[in-house]
């Protein structure tokens, strides 16, 4: 079975968000003021060949962790998100 | 004399500059292609600046799959001194040779300048030569230079004298002003400044001269400390 696997990567929480912080200065200006806490991420699709769906979660949240993400600055999210 | 081994990985960009520095402070040092697996003929390694494997996903997250990075980690191991210098410290920390990581620059701009640095051990291979202390014009030369650790990290790395080089003014957020740190048997260093552009004041300063000099010195400590072996 082929299943379609989204990662998402984020800055842990307490990890500085240079990126983060510049967009959300300038959101005032383009009118969105009630917008706040922006932090950003990389977003990763994958296809993973697996028996299973829990098969493929696995081999995603190993990819996640060993390579996708820094363990030491980010958390990774594995989102299973269809059947190919 | 001893051998140094300076990695070149695809996308290295300072190793010249690191065998000339070497060279010309009495070294001998030579390039090693990133796929070498074996590096058991070298005293130590430098991992030198530049963008390996183009800085894709994150600086030194693919080149830590480098084949050369399981002799990088063994030779770290046995005690022969490894330095990372900029790109090379990134790929340390990924790694997990090196604790904490290395995050974009506060205020997101690249920085190129000179810095003064200030010696904070001189327990490592890299600073072993200098002064607690002592001051240092050494240039930067990064856009992901900004050390992060979690608290735990940093009061370890502070109680065990593994911060050796601090910036006087900090330039790009990095926690407690941290620009180089070592692991605990103080053999494996890691800094973002570029000694190795720091070697005549004619081209600004000189200031890298004691921390190269210093490494070549725990070199040839380590070739010394080496079984001989007869040549063929």
């Amino acid at each position: 079975m082929e299943y379609a696997v989204r990662v998402d990567v984020t800055l842990k929480r307490g990890i500085a968000d240079p990126e983060g912080a510049t967009i959300e200065r300038a959101l005032p200006a383009l009118g969105y003021a009630g917008v706040h806490s922006v932090r950003t991420g990389k977003a990763f699709a994958l296809v993973v060949e697996a028996d299973s769906e829990a098969g493929a979660r696995e081999v995603a949240g190993s990819l996640a962790t060993r390579l996708l993400s820094n363990p030491v600055i980010e958390d990774a999210a594995v989102t299973v998100v269809g059947v190919g | 004399m001893s051998r140094v081994g300076v990695v070149v990985f695809p996308g290295s960009n300072c190793e010249h500059d690191v065998v000339s520095a070497l060279t010309a402070l009495g070294g001998r040092a030579e390039l090693v292609w990133h796929a070498e697996t074996d590096l058991s003929a070298y005293d130590a390694v430098v991992l030198p600046g530049g963008f390996a494997h183009g800085d894709y996903l994150r600086p030194g997250a693919l080149a830590r799959f480098s084949p050369v990075m399981g002799a990088v980690a063994a030779l770290a191991e046995a005690g022969r001194p490894v330095l990372g210098i900029c790109n090379g410290f990134q790929v340390l920390t990924e790694a997990g040779l090196l604790p904490g990581a290395l995050q974009k620059n506060r205020g997101l701009t690249f920085l190129c300048q000179p810095t003064t640095l200030v010696v904070a051990s001189t327990r490592s291979v890299l600073t072993r030569g200098a002064a607690v202390g002592q001051e240092l014009v050494v240039p930067i030369n990064h856009f992901a230079g900004s050390y992060v650790c979690d608290d735990a990290t940093y009061r370890a790395l502070v109680e065990r004298d593994q911060v050796v080089l601090r910036y006087k003014d900090n330039p790009n957020g990095s926690r407690g002003d941290i620009a180089g740190i070592a692991n605990e048997a103080g053999n494996v260093v890691g800094l973002m400044p570029h000694p190795e552009r720091a070697l005549t004041a004619l081209l600004g300063s000189a200031d890298g001269r004691v921390l190269l000099e210093g490494f070549l010195a725990a070199a040839d400590d380590a070739a010394a400390a080496r079984p001989l072996v007869t040549a063929p």
